[in-house]
């Protein structure tokens, strides 16, 4: 059978991407815009949220990516572009560009969910992987537990009712002069605490037994730190972040293993920038397999926005038939499952 | 003309929300400011709900705005991240404030001077001593 290239374009958020996939399953490039020395050719650093720079990457970004690939625009089989959850301004600079490129090469255009394209980073880093199972998705904008019934059916089993985890990691930080991103810097400083020093309070819901609350949380480490610091009392930064970090493990991982087990699946993944976690994957992993489930996780470079992920979703979608026509457009508040 | 009100819980700041939202008619823009932790999120939560809003408000931090479809049209938007204001430009930003829909901007004294005039003003105090009371000041910027 003939080997199908999908050009996969994400632009829903800060990052500038294009990347070149064969099969859903091998990424001849993945170039993101932080990683190409682009400030030099435009002069000078662009605004952090401007869909302008998008407008400004994304030639030359779909270009390094064909060439990185040693592909033509020719040999392009499908365009495939995130067409939301994200900004509406940085969306539509993606999705002008596949329209426009898959209209000039009458190749068909593919509209891709960004948190659907998470979840198939995992296709990319493990080969053998295939429906059905759970992922948990998680980063600074999302938390989701997924069923994954095929590979264009998604069922959304939990959800957070207020901050994504990824955020409360970077609010925590906030708080604690750590620094941005609070995942990593919480994660170094945690290292050297008590994951038992505090006991943060663990959200659950009755009636949707996997769904997520991080803002009590959010709120309890803060009124804590503000108390310490009213009392003039040293921070002991070190046992809050431990502590504060392990609740969220707690949660998130009790409810996707929970929601796996309900699903009867041997294999739970993980995705997004949360996945990058290692306390996260390592307790993930040893609960995991005192059921016999085993955990997966993209390789690093996958966890965050690429389009490598929003390509290897596509070649899916386009198995399954589902391109989109000329009117496509973005859409900011789109959900998981609506791309249909 | 500051009206204000005292809440001992995250529930009743909802309610509260709730309350106010009667008073926000189409059209009608809020900068909500107080610390992080403070309630705001739990305060547009009751605002979503007055406005006949069904879906879950989550934070929009990450992606600046999210919208919801009720009896009116709400806009919550986080302008945390926003460095410099004229970056709103790059959003969209006049587009949402219309005369059918509403818009409620968290951290809006970051952009004031991008708010349409005669925005509504509500900051919430947190009360050093007692950690859950919240003083809620609600007040209308004058229009001139």
């Amino acid at each position: 059978m003939k080997d199908t290239i999908i050009l996969g374009i994400e632009t829903s958020c800060d990052e500038t991407s294009a990347a070149v996939v064969v099969n859903g399953r091998q990424v001849l490039s993945n170039v993101i815009s932080s990683q190409v020395d682009l400030h030099a050719e435009y002069g000078g650093v662009v605004p952090e949220i401007a869909s302008r720079k998008h407008v400004e990457l994304i030639l030359p970004v779909i270009d390094n990516a064909l060439k990185e690939a040693g592909v033509s625009l020719e040999e392009v089989d499908a365009v495939a572009v995130t067409y939301g959850p994200g900004l509406v301004g940085a969306l539509l600079v993606g999705v002008a560009a596949a329209k426009a490129l898959a209209f000039s090469l009458n190749k068909p255009l593919i509209r891709v969910n960004h948190i659907e394209g998470h979840i198939a980073a995992n296709y990319i880093t493990h080969p053998d992987l295939e429906p059905p199972y759970v992922c948990l998705v998680a980063s600074g904008g999302h938390s989701h537990i997924v069923h994954i019934a095929s590979y264009t059916e998604f069922r959304v089993l939990g959800r957070t009712r207020d901050d994504a985890a990824g955020e409360a990691f970077d609010k925590i930080a906030r708080v604690l002069g750590l620094g941005y991103p609070g995942g990593p810097a919480i994660e170094r400083a945690a290292k050297a605490g008590n994951p038992e020093a505090f006991r943060f309070p663990r959200v659950k819901f009755a009636d949707a037994p996997y769904d997520f609350s991080f803002s009590g949380l959010k709120t309890a480490v803060i009124n804590m730190v503000h108390q310490l610091q009213q009392k003039g009392e040293p921070l002991p930064v070190e046992d809050i972040c431990a502590s504060f970090q392990q609740a969220v493990a707690d949660v998130l991982v009790e409810h996707t293993i929970g929601a796996a087990k309900e699903l009867k699946t041997d294999t739970i993944c993980i995705a997004g920038g949360v996945a990058a976690n290692s306390l996260l994957r390592e307790y993930m992993s040893k609960k995991a397999r005192e059921e016999h489930i085993r955990v997966l996780y993209p390789q690093l470079k996958l966890c965050t926005d690429n389009a490598a992920m929003i390509a290897s979703a596509g070649y899916y979608a386009l198995k399954n038939g589902c391109t989109a026509d000329w009117r496509l457009n973005a859409v900011p508040s789109l959900r998981i499952g609506e791309s249909g | 003309m500051v009206e204000k009100y005292l809440t001992g819980s995250e529930e009743e700041t909802f309610n509260l929300g709730v309350q106010l939202a009667r008073k926000l008619g189409p059209g009608t823009a809020v900068s909500l400011e107080g610390d992080l932790g403070a309630g705001k999120t739990a305060l547009v939560k009751g605002i979503a709900k007055g406005l006949g809003v069904r879906d879950t408000i989550t934070s929009p931090t990450f992606t600046i705005v999210n919208s919801y479809e009720g009896d009116v049209t709400l806009h919550h938007f986080d302008v945390y991240r926003i460095d410099d204001p004229e970056e709103l430009y790059e959003i969209g930003w006049e587009e949402y404030f219309n005369p059918n829909d509403v818009c409620v901007v968290e951290w809006g004294d970051r952009v004031s001077q991008m708010l349409p005039p005669g925005a509504l003003r509500i900051r919430i105090l947190r009360d050093e001593t007692q950690p859950d009371k919240r003083t809620i000041l609600v007040e209308r910027q004058d229009q001139e």
